[in-house]
């Protein structure tokens, strides 16, 4: 029964960092969202038991070595979000759907900040300002990637 | 996996405030080792090993839809294409036979100072890898690695300028800088005047920042600036940019110029890398009085442009 939900969970952990990968435009840089936050916020949401802080510092780990950031930047960065929305999941969860993409949104926008300090700290400068443009993106996509992984994971488990 | 907690929302508060607590620990104490020593590199480096795969697979996309739009590309687009081609390749050959002759007038200069250390260049195409490691960090993927001689701090350039330098290598890959980076700083000189500044990067691809110009600096806009060779990292004279506007900084004390990379910044297409070998000081008897093979012995590969870049000051 539990068995075809792990592929689902891993396959889009996959997916969300190959679509990090995709090379943007120069002009859309800033547009392209934390897709593996937007995923884990959906596992953490739906089952958290796939989401655990431990996991989410392991998929962090990964992320690292394939962006070449600092080991352990994206690490800490979802650690963080997966607190704060572990901490909240019992109202998160029935909140309407505009209402939970707000709440997306200032996650994001948490993380942004997480991000200004890591980076400030370890010597660079401030980034231009179409560095806030991609949490808003993450809004703006959040119901719709909701509505695809729950098809895809509910009918994953509904074949089994 | 240890951290998951199968009791879901209701497990106990403090629990998890200290689990996260520890897990930010950790990740603080990797992140100082990682950026304070060389300790993690290993560890990177194999780890990099097994995300191979999937920068294959984040570039196929975009692989797949040149390969399309090749294949698509109709025959006369074609012959106008190696027709242009065919120009350039034309009026490159004439420019290279004069500077073929400079640079043998340039030998023998070097030659009657005697001694004067030469280095060597060699060139290494690479690809660009399409993958964006993150928006707001100048840097690329290529797709060469320590396998192919790939060595940290290798200039990388194309047909119009420096593009930035290598940062780091893993068995078949390696990542580069490029100059636009905000922590990229390359050290020019203005070709008109011979004034040396050191270019920064700004985080925009299209500008470079040069600070602290004193104020009776000769520096205008629409000059050159080539590489100084000074630091070492970069052989001198290369394009780097053209200076598009200089005024006065906060301080009133110095300038600051900005200026416009004379390289196409936008992370695709394929690039050089050069290195440069010194070749060895030549010591013992004077020159005329060595044997003439073992002046020739001096390394000339085939495949390296024999530009003779030596440090003249």
């Amino acid at each position: 029964m539990r068995l075809p939900r792990i592929p689902v969970f891993a396959l889009s952990v996959l997916v969300a960092l190959i679509f990090g990968l995709l090379p943007m435009p120069v002009w859309a840089a800033g547009f392209k969202p934390w897709w593996l936050a937007l995923v884990m916020v959906y596992w953490s949401l739906e089952s958290p038991q796939y989401a655990g802080l431990g996991r989410l510092f392991l998929i962090g780990l990964l992320a690292d070595v394939l962006f070449g950031t600092l080991l352990g930047e994206q690490a800490l960065r979802l650690c963080i979000l997966g607190f704060l929305l572990l901490r909240f999941r019992a109202r998160l969860r029935f909140f309407p759907m505009w209402q939970q993409s707000l709440a997306v949104l200032a996650l994001l926008l948490n993380d942004r900040m997480v991000v200004l300090m890591v980076r400030g700290l370890s010597g660079e400068g401030l980034p231009p300002w179409d560095f806030w443009i991609a949490p808003w993106i993450g809004m703006a996509l959040w119901p719709w990637l909701f509505l695809l992984l729950d098809s895809v994971r509910l009918s994953a488990r509904g074949k089994a | 996996m240890n951290g998951n907690n199968r009791s879901g929302p209701m497990f106990g508060e403090g629990s998890s405030t200290l689990l996260l607590l520890l897990y930010l620990a950790l990740a603080i104490v990797l992140m100082v080792t990682d950026y304070r020593t060389d300790a993690l590199r290993k560890v990177r480096h194999s780890a990099s090993l097994l995300v191979q795969p999937l920068y294959t697979l984040a570039s196929l996309p975009k692989q797949i839809s040149e390969q399309l739009s090749d294949d698509w590309r109709s025959h006369e687009q074609l012959q106008a294409e190696r027709d242009s081609a065919e120009k350039d390749l034309l009026i490159a050959r004439a420019q290279l036979d004069r500077l073929q002759s400079v640079q043998i007038e340039n030998q023998r200069l070097r030659e009657l100072l005697g001694g004067t250390r030469g280095l060597q260049m060699g060139v290494q195409l690479a690809n660009v890898v399409d993958v964006d490691l993150d928006p707001f960090r100048h840097r690329i993927q290529l797709d060469v690695g320590a396998q192919d001689g790939v060595r940290e701090g290798l200039a990388l350039i194309d047909a119009s300028g420096v593009v930035g330098q290598v940062l780091s290598v893993a068995p078949t890959r390696s990542t580069a800088l490029l100059i636009s980076d905000p922590s990229h700083g390359v050290p020019v000189q203005v070709v008109r005047t011979g004034l040396r500044v050191v270019a920064f990067g700004t985080g925009e691809t299209d500008r470079l920042r040069l600070p602290n110009i004193p104020q009776s600096a000769d520096i205008r806009v629409g000059d050159a600036l080539v590489t100084s060779g000074l630091g070492g990292r970069f052989p001198a004279g290369l394009r780097v940019a053209t200076v598009a506007n200089v005024r006065p900084d906060d301080t009133r004390l110095f300038m600051i110029a900005e200026a416009t990379p004379t390289a196409a910044l936008d992370r695709s297409g394929q690039l050089l890398l050069l290195w440069t070998t010194e070749v060895p000081l030549q010591t013992g008897p004077p020159i005329e009085l060595a044997d003439p093979a073992a002046l020739r012995a001096v390394p000339t590969g085939s495949d390296a442009i024999e530009a003779r870049a030596g440090e003249t000051r």
